[in-house]
């Protein structure tokens, strides 16, 4: 069967089944299980109101079981068995083989790297972008182009930004951008950029913070203009410049977004794999931790080790996995 | 602000300039890819695609002259010109690679046995020859020539309707299997789970909230092994079913929270006319509560779209097999990348074709891409 | 068509929120019942209760003689009109109309029918093809409204529909209303609303809320003239009704009151011997009061300064004060010249209402 065909079906079946589940569970609730007629109407209706919720919910929630929370505790078994020895329990073993890798240090040291950099980064230029923008009669204009590479695949920034960094031998003319630049004001030799270790490292980052500096700008825009015109008015007549009143009136105002920003930001950074991956696949001490775990899962087919390296990148995200529910459960009270 | 008086006008052109500085920054390298991936490789490697965009003075490759032979009073003659193209202004050329600026236009080189040869600035050049040259090499030109820009679809063609084995068209038409149905499920389950989370009353509904939002930020990384496995045991292996699957189970968590956010917010007063209405729950959602989520229903859709499409990883893990026959368009590139990383013109187009379909995607439907990121991150 | 019984009527939120309790109310077939009362007191709460919208915690509510505690909203042949119209946005107004009517399986034909004549009563013809957002307030009101009539309910409930429109509109949609219910005269009503005007002009019987319980329940007129507590009397009529403290002086068929602030009332409603000298709040109403004479022994029931006025056209507010006792007197006409001058005030012994421990004592008096 064509693989079109297959989609074609699979949609149909799915939306089918789906529609056909919610449609046939809900008629038999109401009119098999508990009909409202009858002597028993009103504690029929009521029983049928409290199992509904949870028809609705099925779906959904086992497979958000399944597909999320079932492997997370599913990975921490793996990283505690030796898949060699029969599935044994090993204990830590593996996260000790891990740390005795230089390797994983580099990807741990280079994440951290990452996490200091790309959110502050996007997040500083999103803001000025959006601060700039906001009183430009072509703001919306410019925010869309700025915007658009956060719909550029990783793996297509990575070839955009390949083609910026690229290398030629010395005589040729360059067709990299910076190595022509740098050519061009130091009369040096080219450099292979992509291979020069720890600087490196901000080549790759600066393919992130180019596609996430449009949402933070998109963010912090709404959340500018969300700032209460009169404040801004009242600092006016009280005689405050512009870089006052954006330093002492509104970034106040918008912390609780900087936060929320910075952190998605984060969440992004700790998972990013593609662009290591496409770029240099963690050669020239560029290795991060999603690239790393990727390597020791498919390549060195070592799915305890592989499964250690998830579980580091699942401990750094808890705190904030934390957080979000603590600030969702405030929310809902 | 902008209706303050005294306002400094010059602060309004710092600003105007730097924006357009920034806009510029940032457009600077999808337009280096695009403007590459319309130029001949050739053009590619020999001069930086900045320089397609003006007219440039560059060192051309050599042509060999030929054409056919006329004869004339003193032996043969051919004509031509170097180049197919308009606005050509040669300012040297040259008959060897060591000296190939030797004469100016309109000047006729002496060559061996009696040969001429007379170039002109547009590229025309006359070669002369005692004799009939049949079946001997002809001199080659080289020179140095402005030209126009000059753009062309070639690699496109090849890319997308050439074959072989750094054509697209199949990792194009598998991206959108991988997508369409990976977007259309999980708005499904989820707009159902979203309107029970939002709407009715069960014990543990906070919990369940907080459930969601957790598993917002679950790294996916995580997951796997644990599904290859469970895929593996459950006989759909590596393959489109296990894509979708996959797909659809990350993607829940965001679908459910973005569409019960929106979902709380409509009038409660509407819903309960419709209980009065008498209809049932399934009608409720079906009727009144999926119409009025569709600005909603749309965010979401853009996100899993665009997510789907971009993604690298779980095609790879769930998807493509060692017969290479499902690859998805990331995936093509990144191979092309390590096969083929110095032909820019096939990368170039590759990455092109594969962003184009986002752009247009975004572009079309930025009002709702930009609503679903704010309700999905404004607290 | 229909009859509306509560009896021992009580509602507890989550959480052991207590908002009414032991409501028993009769409503007669025909009757516009308005239910007023302070915000927050439950008016709302017992409509919804009412329309199926919130559970009955505890007693019972029947329709036309049958429990309907747990009978869903739609079987129960009732229509709400809600404060925000609850319009189905995507929906034309023909197709709003029409939502119930499909559910309940009618024909095409019936729908249609429906809809025309409803549309023709409100004057909706011209927009049965327009989405919500392209009407005005009033007309969304009025589409509300006919969703309401088409489906032919045995009970209207209405919660505060006319508080989102403006004043001129407010009034217009009020009296499209009571002709309305003239049209059907059969139908039942309960009409929630926080407008002293809508209810005096609109209720065939009113009954005011609060704390937890009905405190009222009569026609406008009755409520007006002879209120059973402090509340309601105060609650009824704008600017409220004057509260003054003092002592039974003389009792009988007409009763003599000796004002704490020095002022004597004498009041119609009969005491009792037993009753000589104990501690009674006199009411009565701003508009009741008249400028007298002050004279020697005190026989005035008020005299003060006038610190304030307000001018309304056809009549002026006196805003008065006798040593800290606040006094509200309403005079027909034009009187701002009188602000700074101190006026005596009396009052007819038939407007003079006396409550003790904030009951009326005239009630008490029918009840003994
Ligand atoms: N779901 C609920 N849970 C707990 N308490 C509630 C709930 N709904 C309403 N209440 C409380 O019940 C009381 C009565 O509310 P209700 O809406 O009936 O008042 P109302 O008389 O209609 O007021 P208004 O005139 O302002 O509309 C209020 O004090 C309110 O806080
Ligand atoms: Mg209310």
């Amino acid at each position: 069967m064509s693989p079109i065909l297959q989609a074609v079906l699979v949609i149909t079946l799915g939306v089918g089944l789906s529609v056909g589940y919610f449609w046939l569970s809900n008629l038999i609730l109401d009119n098999v299980l508990f009909p409202a007629k009858g002597i028993n109407a009103g504690r029929n209706i009521n029983l049928a109101n409290a199992v509904r919720p949870w028809l609705f919910l099925f779906p959904a929630f086992a497979a958000m079981g399944l597909y999320l929370a079932y492997p997370v505790f599913e990975t921490l078994r793996l990283s505690l068995i030796d898949r060699d020895k029969a599935d044994a329990f090993v204990g830590l073993a593996n996260y000790r083989q891990m740390m005795d890798e230089p390797k994983f240090w580099e990807a741990l040291k280079n994440n951290f790297l990452w996490l200091l950099v790309v959110p502050a980064a996007s997040t500083l230029m999103g803001l000025l972008i959006a601060q700039l923008t906001d009183r430009l009669r072509w703001g919306n204009i410019a925010k869309a182009l700025i915007f658009m590479p956060m719909a550029i695949s990783f793996v297509g920034a990575s070839v955009i930004w390949k083609l910026v960094y690229d290398a030629r031998p010395e005589g040729t003319e360059q067709i990299g951008v910076l190595n022509a630049l740098y050519t061009f004001f130091t009369s040096n030799s080219p450099e292979v950029w992509l291979t020069v270790p720890f600087w490196n490292n901000f080549l790759l980052m600066i393919v992130l913070i180019w596609i996430q500096t449009g949402f933070a700008m998109v963010i912090l825009s709404a959340a500018l203009r969300g700032i209460p015109e009169e404040t801004i008015e009242a600092a006016v007549v009280d005689g405050a410049g512009p870089l006052r009143i954006f330093f002492r009136i509104k970034m106040p105002q918008i912390t609780s977004t900087i936060i929320v920003v910075w952190t998605t930001i984060t969440i992004t950074v700790l998972k990013v794999f593609d662009i290591v991956f496409a770029m240099t696949n963690g050669q020239w001490q560029t290795q991060v931790l999603a690239n790393y775990m990727f390597d020791k899962l498919f390549r060195a087919n070592d799915w305890g080790v592989g499964s250690a390296a998830a579980m580091v990148i699942m401990l750094l995200v808890l705190p904030i996995l934390i957080w979000n529910v603590v600030s969702a459960r405030r929310e809902l009270r | 602000m902008s209706g303050i008086a005294g306002q400094r006008s010059s602060l309004a052109w710092v600003v105007n300039l730097s924006v357009v500085f920034l806009v510029l920054l940032w457009l600077f390298p999808t337009v280096g890819l695009l403007i590459s991936s319309l130029r001949t490789a050739d053009q590619i490697s020999n001069s930086g695609w900045w320089s397609a965009l003006s007219t440039q003075e560059s060192q051309r490759s050599p042509v060999r002259i030929g054409g056919d032979e006329q004869d004339t009073d003193s032996g043969v003659a051919i004509t031509g010109t170097l180049f197919d193209l308009d606005g050509v202004d040669i300012s040297a050329w040259g008959t060897s690679s060591r000296r190939p600026n030797e004469f100016a236009p309109g000047d006729t080189a002496e060559l061996k046995d009696g040969q001429t040869l007379s170039v002109q600035a547009d590229g025309t050049y006359q070669f002369t020859a005692p004799e009939s040259q049949e079946g001997k090499r002809l001199p080659r030109v080289f020179s140095t020539a402005t030209t126009p820009p000059e753009f062309t679809l070639d690699n496109y063609n090849t890319m997308l309707f050439g074959g072989g084995s750094s054509s697209i068209s199949k990792a194009f038409l598998n991206t959108f299997t991988v997508t369409i149905p990976a977007t259309i499920i999980p708005i499904l389950f989820a707009a159902f789970a979203a309107y029970a989370l939002a709407w009715m009353e069960f014990p543990g509904r906070a919990i369940l909230i907080a459930v969601v939002v957790a598993l917002l930020v679950v790294p996916l990384q995580l997951a796997l092994i644990p599904l290859l496995k469970f895929h593996n045991a459950i006989g759909i292996g590596k393959g489109y079913m296990g894509v979708w699957l996959a797909h659809t189970g990350f993607g829940l968590p965001l679908a459910i929270y973005l569409l019960r956010n929106y979902m709380v917010g409509l009038p409660r007063d509407i819903i309960e006319n419709a209980r009065v209405d008498g209809a049932n729950e399934f009608r409720i959602f079906t009727r009144i509560v999926l119409p009025l989520s569709f600005p909603a229903l749309a965010s979401f859709a853009i996100f899993q779209f665009l997510w789907t499409w971009n993604d690298l990883l779980v095609a790879r893990v769930f998807l493509i097999d060692s017969t290479g026959q499902t690859t998805v368009m990331t995936n093509h590139i990144v191979e092309l990348l390590g096969t083929r990383g110095g032909n820019w013109e096939i990368l170039a187009t590759a990455a092109f074709v594969s962003i184009a379909v986002p752009l247009v995607v975004f572009f079309a439907m930025q009002k709702y891409l930009v609503r679903g990121l704010l309700a999905g991150s404004m607290k | 068509m229909a009859e509306l019984k509560l009896t021992g009527v009580s509602k507890i939120y989550g959480g052991g929120i207590e908002v009414l309790k032991d409501i028993n109310l009769d409503i007669q077939q025909g009757e516009l019942v308005v239910f007023v009362g302070p915000s927050g007191c439950g008016k709302s709460t017992l409509l919804r209760m009412i329309a199926g919208l919130e559970t009955i915690s505890d007693g019972t509510l029947e329709i036309d003689g049958v429990r309907v505690n747990d009978m869903p909203p739609s079987q129960r042949g009732i229509a709400m009109v809600f404060q925000s119209y609850a319009l189905y946005p995507h929906m034309t107004v023909r197709e709003n109309m029409a939502f119930a009517l499909k559910i309940a399986g009618k024909s095409k034909a019936e729908i249609n029918a429906s809809i025309e004549t409803a549309a023709r009563t409100l004057q909706l013809e011209p927009y049965l093809d327009r989405l919500p957002k392209a009407l005005s307030g009033g007309q969304r009101q009025r589409v509300a409204i006919g969703r309401s009539i088409v489906r032919e309910p045995k009970v209207f409930l209405f919660d505060e529909p006319l508080s989102n429109l403006d004043a001129s509109l407010r009034v217009a949609t009020r009296i499209e209303i009571a002709q309305l219910k003239e049209q059907m005269p059969d139908s039942t009503m309960v009409y929630v609303t926080h407008d002293q005007v809508e209810a005096m002009t609109l209720a065939s019987r009113i009954v005011v809320l609060n704390n937890k319980g009905i405190s009222q329940v009569g026609t406008p007129l009755e409520l007006y003239k002879t209120p059973k507590n402090e509340f309601v009397a105060c609650f009824i009529g704008s600017p409220a009704m004057n509260l003054l403290a003092g002592k039974i002086t003389g009792t009988g068929e007409t009763t003599t009151v000796q004002l704490d602030g020095g002022g004597v009332a004498t009041s119609n409603v009969p005491t009792l011997d037993s009753d000589q000298g104990a501690h009674v709040n006199i009411g009565v109403r701003p508009e009741d009061l008249y400028a007298t004479e002050p004279n020697a022994n005190g026989a005035s029931l008020y005299s003060g300064e006038v610190s304030f006025t307000e001018a309304l056209g056809e009549v002026t507010l006196l805003y008065m004060d006798n040593n800290g006792e606040a006094l509200t007197a309403k005079f027909i006409g034009i009187h701002m010249g009188l602000r700074g001058n101190t006026v005596a005030l009396s009052a007819a012994p038939d407007n003079v209402h006396l409550f003790q421990e904030g009951l009326s004592m005239l009630h008490r008096a029918q009840r003994s």
